[in-house]
């Protein structure tokens, strides 16, 4: 326990490159990802190719080999990028696809009849879109959007493997310093990840209960 | 809504010759985008003086030529990944069957310490429980990845057996008890058989990311996939191979994921249509549960 309180810096530096990872990341995912859902949904066959295949080849890559790429390959292939922003880069690029489904399939939630309805009384393609389906589709898509950044949270630990001194860095460097107190310095890194992770997932748990009846 | 044809008019002629102009030319922009990254990678580059040659040159991936490079791959490489895939997978199965009977015991005393331990796992970065196993158990590299995957994954696989024991109409329970049945053997012989069914496409979808998550073996330091190619192989050949090295080895991630993620969505599919009830996405099991969960909840809201 000591161990925990005499690093409490340390801690804190790894937490608030952990938060600032989070934060930057999950912005920069809920861009792209918006971007990307908008394509999967236009009227354009080769931008609805193009999402489908980016959604499917970056999903279906592991975190390690994203960030393994922008942290090792792309210095290799001639970029100058600082480690902490090649992790951020890796850490939108993976989640963006995620973000792009939770909203497609909030979208996809809301009844047929409500866009028919909206066509019917003469409403366009970006009328029906922006005022119908866009605000109902919103909150349906509150939870799974919070179970990315849930994802993310917990996925800004492999940039710690990555020259990035997070978190998970913190706590290892820590656990090598004093290896009398490995259990207490690990278990102090995990209670400042719980610290974000439990309430959003509270949160995300009692939104989906609230409308789950609705639909 | 389940076509995005009501969103937008049916096109007429015009509008179809538009809409074929302006697809033919992003297609066009997008492949032109990565044909213009193709051409800069096979370029070329002057450094310090010398000249190397560029990425696509022959010169970087004449190693493939070579059968005993193949065999390091396949068999320390492939089959380290799925010998770490399939030992957790295995136990991350057994672990959610033991955890969804422990979760929803009637007994408060072993329901709620689990429903903490659970939200425990659920919680924390994998990485840090490597991390924990390999420093703490000093299990060495290959237990700790296994063990963290299969805590983490077995949680998760155990919320989402619960969700669909809880969802399950109450006249299962009823009626195995009634034919005398003890609880348990209800549980086990009418109800899980049920419940598991239910929620295999979610199973599954868990296990891909399981097998993604392989990958992190890679920062503790576990023999995978993506050490051997990038570490062992790139420091014995030396840095020219690193860029095909990579190519390879994200050609093959992606296959292994590819058709898991396939098979997820096939028994979903196939699932969906036998038991006509809501669809779970298997491309998202965390949000699968979620959903599961609540519906769960609404659902014995109803029948008490």
């Amino acid at each position: 326990m000591d161990a925990v309180i005499e690093n409490l810096p340390t801690y804190w530096r790894g937490f608030t490159m952990t938060l600032q990872l989070l934060v930057v990341s999950g912005v920069a995912a809920l861009v792209l990802g918006t971007i990307i859902a908008a394509m999967r949904i236009s009227p354009v066959a080769s931008l609805r190719g193009f999402a489908m295949v980016y959604t499917e080849l970056v999903r279906n890559t592991p975190l390690t080999l994203v960030l393994f790429f922008t942290a090792i390959i792309l210095p290799y292939l001639g970029s100058r990028l600082d480690y902490i922003v090649a992790a951020m880069i890796g850490l939108s690029v993976y989640t963006s696809p995620f973000v792009a489904e939770a909203l497609r399939s909030g979208i996809n939630g809301v009844p047929v009849g409500q866009a028919e309805a909206a066509r019917s009384v003469g409403l366009g393609f970006g009328q029906t879109v922006s005022l119908i389906v866009m605000p109902q589709a919103f909150r349906m898509t509150i939870p799974p959007l919070i179970n990315v950044f849930i994802a993310l949270t917990k996925n800004t630990s492999v940039a710690g493997g990555f020259f990035v001194f997070e978190l998970f860095a913190a706590a290892r460097e820590l656990a090598n310093a004093n290896g009398d107190a490995v259990i207490a310095i690990l278990l102090g890194a995990a209670t400042l990840y719980l610290v974000v992770t439990i309430p959003l997932g509270v949160i995300a748990a009692q939104l989906e209960r609230k409308w789950v009846v609705q639909r | 809504m389940s076509g995005s044809s009501v969103l937008f008019d049916a096109p007429g002629p015009r509008a179809r010759r538009l809409s074929t102009i302006s697809s033919v030319i992003t297609g066009i922009v997008i492949l032109a985008g990565l044909g213009w990254i193709a051409w800069t990678l096979a370029q070329p580059r002057e450094s310090g003086g010398i000249t190397l040659p560029g990425y696509f040159d022959p010169s970087r991936w004449d190693i493939f030529a070579d059968p005993e490079v193949w065999q390091f791959i396949v068999f320390q490489g492939v089959l380290g990944t799925l010998r770490a895939a399939l030992t957790a997978a295995v136990i991350a199965v057994a672990l959610g069957v033991v955890f969804s009977l422990l979760r929803s015991s009637t007994i408060a005393w072993i329901r709620i310490p689990t429903a903490i331990v659970l939200e425990f796992l659920r919680g924390m970065p994998v990485l840090l429980m490597m991390l924990f196993i390999l420093l703490v158990l000093n299990t060495g590299a290959f237990w700790a990845v296994v063990a963290a995957l299969s805590l983490y994954n077995g949680a998760l696989i155990g919320e989402a057996l619960r969700a669909g024991l809880a969802s399950l109409p109450r006249g299962q329970r009823e009626a195995g008890l009634s034919l005398g049945m003890r609880p348990l053997q209800s549980k086990m012989l009418v109800e899980f058989p049920q419940a598991f069914r239910q929620m295999l496409p979610i199973i599954v979808a868990q296990l891909v990311v399981l097998l993604k998550d392989t990958s992190l073996g890679y920062i503790v330091g576990y023999v995978e996939l993506l050490r051997v190619n990038m570490n062992n192989l790139a420091s014995f050949y030396g840095n020219r191979y690193l860029f095909s090295l990579f190519v390879v080895t994200l050609v093959l991630y992606l296959t292994m994921n590819l058709l898991l993620s396939w098979f997820a969505r096939w028994l979903s599919k196939r699932t969906a249509a036998r038991s006509s009830g809501r669809r779970l996405d298997p491309d998202n099991p965390t949000q699968a549960v979620l959903v599961a969960e609540a519906s769960a909840a609404a659902r014995q809201a109803e029948n008490v």
